[in-house]
């Protein structure tokens, strides 16, 4: 048995995670069912679809509309294409020409056989998991030869606007120490149904995640991390309604982490929770497969909610993200579940308790990458205050043994970083990282302290939550509002209109093939 | 680089404060010291000490000092410096909008709405367009408020409905009309590329359009809004940094009072 240092009681610890795993089994029986036009324009994709029309609408959408049109989206595409393919010899991207083209009507073709069609795919499909696979051995390839930082790693943020310059900030950043950068996506960009085409130039707030701006940056970091003799490794955001396409297009290129949370989706872009829970199944897999590290949005419930009173929702759904994540074969070491360092500085013993549920979670999640987020909520612009309190957080990192430090800047709430602030900040953390660098490993806490205390009430309030939440299933409890003081209809939000029940010729064999394989 | 640390050379200015001539303080009345840090696009070197030196001095400083750079990556070149600044500007002579009303506590401010309106206020609040930050408009309407001020949500004599973030202008409209709005609050965080300023000024053009404009107290609110911005765009008041939900609920009370809205 694991020892705890803050005194956990593991029996509880496996108790809690049964009843996440009842809630997320709940949730799989609903999703097994059902396809969605995001999911069904990742098939396209994952069949070489690329490219868009003459109006800008990317070719995968042109497809997965037509079909959708024609009533038959529940059949799905792997099915219409196949028998397209069965039928004309042509490839699934002549068939998407011809479809926007308007030459080729892929619902009214005579149908053959079901083992025609699934075999006429095979060569396409298996294109698709040979790059995708190589692309992961790439990335091992690298860290086994020029290695990578250790954890903690440095997680910055770049947010131009624009890829060429999000480049020069990237490589920046990684001369100074960064070991992953996240290349923040234009706002509004979680609520398109579609995803842009091409390199970018012009965002809001960060960048347009596009196929051709994934190796835009994927090439850069390569460039830099032989310079430095580090692996970089490349972060966006597979979340919204384009989730699982996102994630083919991540794996087609060799990114490695990937935001992927529907529960965020729902909570804060009220995103669909039907929708947007099919999309993340089949994201996952995809992330599962490809060797990336998904980062759960657990910390955002506490930029709306209170940190200290809240902190169990966290962990609660941590619990029931880690199951769901499971459920669609990605491993443990690719959970990069989320928290935060978010109570209200003026709390005395705050960073006590930061530090209990930190320690908490790492115990608790001992395999998982955790995913630890800066404060946001309390930065006031006083960015001599904010850098201390970056400090704190840094600290915590350190000794708890977190898996990504996502580095808070100074000018938080002032501005998108300048290159300064992010040297700042992973000056801030290096020095903290080797000047405490073993702290953990040499200090206890107190049997009855606050620390432990703390952990126990925490681990105790999330259970009594999921134990609620087994009872009403996980729709209800969001409809109630149990995570951020968010309340989400089920039948309410974006992108309900795009999910379809999986109809008599619907299959799609990229889950047998990628679900927890690699 | 310790030229200035330890100078003994006179300090042979006025020392006294005059609110028509003031400038910066550091550690002696009309020092005029000032801390900058900056980013150049150039190698680190004396070179690049010179020119951040030069630049200093034409943005008015005397003495310019640099005390630290960096190079942060090839070719671009990070700096701590000093100065003093030789500006002043007469104190005495400025003139800043500010919202015209007096803050209330959570309480009073109940018992003010319950005396001059007899019936609750309806607060309809959003982050608006693209936006997808709530931590503003939350911050206002929560329950819980922020930094120890109580949100609208906990007014007796207030009834707020938060829309939540990336709300469109059409229907955060819509909801107003629907929900009877004596008052709109609209939150804008993202300023990037002035996004912020398009949006606020397309929901004023709406409700000009709809008619509604003078049927509503139009409020806007974010770190990077001010009042005189606010104004500037049609609104009736704007809430920056260092506002809270007591400061937003006192000035809407009182405005409806002035407007003798019942």
């Amino acid at each position: 048995m694991q020892k705890s240092k803050v005194g956990l009681d593991f029996t509880k610890v496996e108790h809690a995670r049964s009843v996440a795993r009842n809630i997320a089994g709940q949730v799989q029986d609903f999703v097994g069912g059902y396809t969605t036009v995001a999911v069904e324009r990742t098939l396209c994709r994952l069949l070489g679809i690329d490219d868009i029309d003459e109006n800008g609408v990317p070719l995968p959408n042109v497809v997965v509309d037509e079909i959708k049109s024609k009533g038959q989206l529940g059949q799905g595409v792997m099915f219409f294409i196949g028998n397209a393919i069965a039928e004309t010899g042509k490839s699934p991207q002549e068939i998407a020409e011809a479809i926007s083209a308007g030459t080729l009507d892929i619902t009214r073709l005579p149908i053959h056989p079901m083992s025609e069609i699934q075999s006429c795919l095979n060569p396409y499909i298996n294109k698709t998991i040979d790059r995708i696979r190589a692309n992961r051995l790439r990335r091992e390839h690298y860290i086994e030869t020029i290695g990578e930082g250790s954890k903690p790693y440095l997680y910055i943020i770049v947010a131009t606007g624009n890829i060429y310059e999000d480049v020069v900030q990237a490589q920046a950043g990684a001369r100074q120490g960064a070991d992953i950068i996240a290349v923040i996506r234009t706002t509004g960009q979680s609520l398109l149904d579609y995803v842009p085409y091409g390199a970018t130039t012009e965002g809001f707030g960060g960048t347009f995640a596009t196929q051709e701006n994934f190796r835009i940056m994927r090439k850069a970091l390569d460039e830099v991390g032989e310079e430095v003799g580090r692996y970089i490794r490349l972060c966006n955001y597979c979340s919204g309604l384009c989730m699982p396409e996102i994630a083919a297009m991540g794996a087609l290129e060799g990114l490695d982490v990937m935001l992927n949370d529907a529960l965020y989706g729902i909570l804060f872009r009220d995103i669909n929770m039907q929708r947007t829970l099919i999309d993340q199944y089949i994201s996952r897999i995809i992330n599962g497969f490809a060797g990336v590290i998904i980062n759960t949005g657990e910390d955002n419930y506490l930029t709306t909610a209170d940190a200290y009173e809240e902190a169990h929702t966290v962990l609660a759904s941590d619990l029931i993200n880690e199951q769901l994540a499971l459920l669609a074969g990605l491993p443990e070491e690719q959970q990069g579940l989320g928290h935060a360092f978010e109570m209200d500085p003026m709390l005395e013993n705050g960073f006590l308790y930061e530090l209990a549920q930190a320690q908490m979670i790492r115990e608790i999640f001992p395999k998982a990458p955790l995913k630890y987020m800066p404060p946001t909520k309390f930065m006031t612009g006083n960015i001599f205050r904010g850098h201390i309190q970056d400090a704190l957080f840094n600290i915590i990192g350190q000794w708890t043994h977190q898996g990504l430090q996502l580095l808070g800047m100074p000018t938080e709430a002032i501005h998108t970083p300048f290159m300064s602030d992010r040297y700042l900040s992973i000056e801030n953390a290096k020095y903290i990282f080797n000047n405490m660098k073993d702290i953990g490993e040499e200090v206890e806490f107190k049997e009855g302290g606050i620390i432990r205390s703390r952990a126990k009430e925490v681990l105790d309030k999330a259970t009594a939550l999921l134990e609620q939440m087994e009872s009403e299933g996980l729709f209800t409890a969001l409809e109630k509002g149990i995570f951020a003081n968010v309340k989400r209809p089920k039948n309410g939000g974006k992108g309900l209109d795009g999910v379809s029940a999986k109809a008599e010729n619907y299959f799609n064999p990229f889950v047998e093939l990628m679900k927890g394989k690699k | 680089m310790s030229e200035g640390l330890y100078s003994m050379e006179a300090k042979d200015y006025d020392k006294t404060l005059d609110l028509t001539k003031i400038k910066p303080y550091g550690d002696t009345m009309n020092d005029g010291k000032v801390q900058l840090s900056f980013t150049l696009p150039v190698p680190a070197g004396a070179e690049a000490e010179e020119a951040a030196k030069q630049l200093l001095k034409k943005m008015g400083f005397e003495n310019p000092l640099v005390v630290f750079q960096k190079e942060l990556t090839e070719g671009f070149c990070f700096m701590n410096c000093y100065g003093s600044l030789t500006h002043t500007v007469d104190y005495t002579n400025i003139h800043v909008p500010k919202v015209e009303s007096t803050t209330m506590e959570m309480k009073e401010c109940d018992e003010y709405i319950r005396e001059h309106i007899g019936r609750p206020i309806v607060c309809v609040g959003a982050s608006t367009g693209t936006d997808a930050h709530t931590v503003g408009i939350d911050a206002i309407m929560n329950m819980k408020g922020y930094a120890g001020h109580y949100g609208l949500e906990r007014y007796d004599m207030i009834e707020a409905y938060n829309l939540g973030s990336q709300v469109p202008n059409d229907e955060f409209i819509a909801k107003a009309v629907e929900l009877h709005a004596d008052a709109l609050l609209v939150s804008q965080t993202v300023t990037q590329k002035d996004v912020h300023i398009q949006n606020l000024t397309e929901l004023v053009e709406m409700l000009e359009a709809e008619g509604l404009r003078d049927k509503i107290i139009l409020v806007c609110g974010g770190p990077r809004v001010s009042h005189e911005l606010a104004k500037e765009l049609g609104y009736d008041a704007g809430f920056g940094a260092n506002t809270y939900a007591d400061d937003v609920a006192s000035y809407v009370a009182q405005e409806m009072v002035k407007r003798g809205v019942k």
